[in-house]
């Protein structure tokens, strides 16, 4: 077997998975490195220029793209990288985005809802432990559904919200990627950490993964899932 | 406070020539903090008189602040008392000091006090004080890699410290996680002194590469000196001068230079405050990195108190005899147009740096800040006249050598005198004090001095700040030293913890100050890492007290002779004076920050007993020394006697055992004993591991509780490596006393008293929420 083995490390080693670079994005680096963990191969991709790099799948780290000036989010869909990125995401290229990432894919109405300010109007800064909702995205595959994760969370403006009819559809169509287990901790509707398209390939979330992929600078390898997933949806896709 | 250029008004800006031509005119030197000596000085330096635009230079040059004319004879020691070593590449004088790690690698590191704006306004104060250090590391062509702050303020309870400790840690939390640096720790503390003056001191760490190193030098002429960054405001005018260099007075202020009119409320300091934008210092880090990467910058400075006027003067000395520089300040990038050449100098606008650049290299240098849209203006040239020349429209406003404003400022061998009352504190001996020695009353004091605000958990301030981010925090608080990888392959890593105790000051600022540098010590030393160099903060009062200046004295004596003894150099630091309102001073209080190298982050030891059966085993000696005790202070309001003996020769052993047995992986778990004794040191290890423990105590329970001995710290040695750890610390001659084992839930002193975990918790836990929401 070692031959599919190696096959298998070889393919993964060809997933490319752009990480783009806003400025004011703080955990590109760290994503990049989760990606890498993961066995792909990260793919810088910078705010200013129209071009993916033929990468097969995005993630939008965390940060304060443009300074978060006006609203988390809202300068950032503007930007030229997204004019391309939008329209990739809706035929189907996979895209996480992951904290001020999942902002913006908020304000480029790629998914439901927003990111209002934490209930307590401080920044919070702390491991939190989430369950996966839905397990069978992309970005979810390699976790199993109702499993408990702890995960960093770490933003100002974290509370997820939308209006009570979103929120029932997001439920029934099984668009809550995950929940924070117990109480949420920044006032998030009905605990939302994470939320995803309906075919599932965009997804947002709250908490960062790419902080919990190693115990030694982390809580954990807990995170390691997001991007192991997405490398092995790429390459049996 | 109102920029000189707004007293001089027209026709024209006032030039030399003028200057010259009308030596008698009345100039508001004493309004900018200068001593009718001090202008006399300026008027021998330049054989005429100033003009506005050179008033304005020398008045913040040679403001406490920047020239520590107060401090200078006295900070030599560092130098003159340094320990021999090779691992400094850059030391005092420079932005901040360079220490080599190996493998390649530098580090540098500084410590900077923003205390006066963080009290006008605390949340732009505490901002800003992030963002100037930060910028003083990038000045030496380092990547910040992790800030750390030590906080102090009034009595927790006290209303004020309401309105000034959310606002502060609000701005270290806003500008710090917008520039991604994580937040490694630090220290909070409270205590009366500090209500009027709370103490913000800033840490920065940064990285680079050997070769990467920058000075702060004009050299080259021709080359050309570009401002880039923010433009320039009329926010911060003075700053250096008025607010860092003056004590607030009740209504007035008193500078180092009197202050005209008793009538100046705090409020008139207000704009004086600067206001910070970290999203464009964010982009001017990645933009300075780039520009260095690319070999384009020659020699760059951070603008920070006084601004261009700094800057522009310290290139240009830094140059060396012969360089001058030529700069057009009317090419100076405005956010108000109505600013003059001397508020331009004075501006302590936010977010700018200033780079030498060779003509050559311009086009690709400017390319680089447009891809990250920095503005970037040349502004002028280096010359080889040895003058620095500022022009304004054409006119020339000013014409001074570099050296004498940047260098050569006045330097005062201020007045000395031992407090009076300096023998009555000291005789006031704790051993007065009523102590509790049944065990529900030992129980008592233990959750009364860890619920205590200075012993209680910090996580209500710490969680709003991102440790996190980069991925390269091994540990953060409540970890006795912060500990940063600095390279994934090899595991390398820098240990930093920043300390001090305002109480052991008061009682022997001598000693005081050499416990700070200890405790930071053997903070660096429990993670496993090697201390190796020193930076400092030294927080005090009026230096025109001869009492304050007899703390300030002691303090730098203790300190240099300290670094001697346990071979680490001081490699820069900040001095802050005037912290005092009307006649009370704060306690002295230097804050010293440690530097260790780790050579394996994997191996770092952590407090926390995270595993039942281990021993837990207490390093060093114990004696009965409760002066400046945090058990005195908060059970009966004490302060007095003397602190604990200073044992550096101990210390040195204990660091050297705990170093030599992460690297063994002898250890579990490791914590020094600070304020609150062993006590509070088990019952955090206890909660940050989740277990308990069951210790006895060798002699008098009360004594090994709360007693603040210096040099000694708890460990838990792994089930196994008993012997060897034992035989360890016997050849390093440090006294080990197993006093029982890890496990259970709850902490248990054998005969005295059992408090279980979630109690701990809850009292640990409980008291800044229950203070501040």
């Amino acid at each position: 077997m070692p031959d599919e083995r190696e096959r298998a490390t070889a393919l993964a080693g060809s997933v490319r998975v752009g990480v783009v670079t806003f400025p004011g994005s703080l955990d590109d680096q760290d994503a990049a490195r989760a990606v890498r963990r993961a066995g792909g191969t990260p793919v810088p991709l910078w705010h200013g220029d129209r071009d993916l790099r033929g990468v097969d799948a995005v993630v939008l780290p965390g940060g304060f793209s443009y300074g978060d000036y006006l609203r988390c989010g809202a300068i950032a869909r503007f930007a030229p990288v997204m004019a391309e990125l939008v329209p990739a995401a809706r035929a189907g290229l996979p895209v996480l985005g992951i904290c001020n990432g999942f902002q913006i894919l908020c304000e480029a109405h790629l998914l439901p809802g927003a990111l209002a300010r934490n209930s307590k109007l401080r920044f919070i800064s702390r491991e939190v432990r989430v369950r996966v909702a839905n397990a069978a995205t992309p970005w979810t595959r390699d976790y199993r559904a109702g499993q408990e994760l702890t995960l960093v969370l770490k933003s100002g403006e974290g509370a997820y919200v939308a209006d009570p009819a979103t929120l029932a559809a997001l439920t029934e169509r099984g668009q809550v990627l995950a929940r924070y287990a117990g109480a949420s901790p920044n006032g998030s509707a009905a605990g939302i950490a994470g939320v995803c398209s309906e075919s599932g390939s965009i997804a947002g979330l709250m908490p960062h993964p790419e902080h919990a992929i190693d115990a030694l600078t982390g809580p954990g390898e807990d995170g390691l899932g997001f991007f192991t997933s997405a490398v092995r949806a790429l390459v049996s896709a | 406070m109102t920029a000189p250029h707004t007293t001089a008004q027209a026709p024209g800006p006032d030039t030399t020539a003028r200057a010259a031509a009308t030596p008698g005119r009345p100039q508001p030197f004493a309004e900018l903090g200068l001593t009718a000596g001090e202008y006399q000085r300026i008027v021998g330096v330049l054989g005429r008189r100033p003009t506005d635009a050179e008033l304005a230079i020398y008045s913040v040059m040679w403001s406490e602040h920047c020239s520590y004319k107060s401090s200078r004879a006295h900070l030599r020691q560092f130098a003159d008392k340094a320990p021999r070593t090779t691992a400094l590449l850059a030391g005092i004088g420079q932005n901040a000091g360079v220490v080599d790690i190996g493998q390649g690698y530098a580090v540098t590191f500084k410590l900077e006090s923003h205390n006066h704006p963080s009290y006008v306004e605390p949340f732009q104060g505490a901002a800003t004080g992030v963002g100037g250090i930060v910028r003083d590391i990038l000045a030496m062509g380092a990547r910040p890699v992790a800030v750390m702050d030590a906080l102090r303020f009034g009595p927790a309870d006290a209303p004020d410290t309401r309105r000034v400790l959310p606002g502060v840690v609000a701005g270290i939390s806003f500008y710090g996680n917008c520039l991604g640096l994580p937040n490694i720790g630090g220290e909070l503390a409270f205590d009366a002194c500090y209500a009027g003056n709370p103490l913000v001191n800033a840490l920065c760490l940064g990285v680079m590469r050997h070769a990467d190193l920058k000075l702060a030098a004009a050299t080259g002429p021709g080359n050309k000196v570009v401002l880039l960054g923010s433009r320039t405001g009329p926010d911060g005018i003075g700053g250096a001068s008025v607010l860092a260099s003056a004590s607030f007075q009740g209504g007035a202020m008193k500078g180092d230079g009197e202050v005209g009119g008793g009538a100046r409320a705090e409020n008139a300091k207000r704009p004086s405050v600067q206001v910070g934008d970290p999203f464009k210092e964010k982009l001017l880090i990645e933009c300075c990195l780039e520009l260095y990467a690319a070999g384009v910058v020659q020699g760059v400075q951070d603008l920070g108190a006084a601004g261009v006027a700094c800057a522009t003067t310290e290139l240009a000395a830094g140059g060396g005899p012969g360089i001058g520089m030529r700069v057009r300040l009317d090419a100076v990038p405005l956010r108000d147009a109505s600013l003059g050449p001397a508020g331009i100098l004075m501006s302590e606008s936010q977010e700018r740096m200033m780079a030498i650049v060779e003509p050559a290299g311009l086009d690709r240098f400017m390319a680089i800040c447009a891809r990250w849209d920095v503005e970037a203006t040349v502004i002028g040239e280096v010359t080889s006249t040895g003058r620095l020349e500022m022009t304004w429209h054409g006119d020339v406003v000013v014409d001074i050598p570099p050296r004498s404003a940047a260098d050569e400022g006045p330097v005062y061998q201020r007045p000395v005198a031992r407090p009076a009352g300096q023998d009555r504190l000291r005789a006031d001996d704790p051993s007065r004090l009523a102590r509790p020695q049944a065990g529900g009353d030992l129980r008592a004091a233990l959750l009364a001095v860890l619920g205590s605000p200075d012993a209680a958990d910090t996580s209500w301030v710490t969680e709003q700040y991102d440790r996190y981010v980069r991925g390269e925090t091994v540990l953060a608080v409540p970890q006795d030293a912060g500990l940063i990888r600095v390279d994934e392959q090899t595991s390398l890593g820098v240990a930093l913890a920043v300390d001090g105790n305002g109480r052991y000051c008061l009682l022997d600022p001598y000693a005081g100050t050499q416990l700070a540098l200890a405790e930071a010590y053997r903070n660096v030393a429990a993670t496993g890492a090697r201390p190796l160099a020193v930076t400092n903060c030294l927080n005090f009062g009026s230096p025109e007290d001869p009492a304050v200046m007899w703390q300030f004295t002691e303090a730098v004596r203790g300190l240099a002779d300290a670094c001697l003894a346990l071979g680490v150099p001081v490699t820069g630091g900040n001095v802050s004076f005037y912290n005092q309102t009307a006649d009370a001073a704060i306690h002295p209080t230097p804050v010293v920050g440690v530097l260790g190298v780790h050579d394996d982050v994997r191996k770092r030891l952590a407090i926390g007993f995270g595993r039942a059966g281990c021993g837990v085993v207490l390093l060093g000696r114990t004696e009965a020394e409760f002066g400046g005790s945090l058990w005195a202070r908060v059970t009966h309001g004490h302060l007095g006697g003397r602190p604990p003996a200073v044992r550096l020769e101990d210390e040195r052993a204990l660091a050297a055992v705990l170093a030599e047995a992460a690297a063994r992986g002898l250890l579990d778990a490791a914590h020094d004993l600070s304020d609150g004794g062993l006590a509070v040191a088990l019952a955090e290890s206890c909660l940050a591991g989740g277990q308990g423990c069951a210790v006895r105590l060798p002699g008098d329970a009360f004594t090994w509780l709360f007693g603040e001995s210096a040099a000694r710290a708890v460990v838990a040695a792994a089930p196994g490596a008993e012997d060897e750890f034992a035989a360890l610390c016997a050849s390093h001659g440090v006294p080990a006393a197993v006093l029982g084992v890890t496990g259970g839930a709850s902490l248990d002193v054998d005969g005295c008293f059992t408090v279980p975990l979630g109690e701990l918790a809850a009292v640990h836990g409980g008291t800044l929420p229950a203070l501040f929401g």
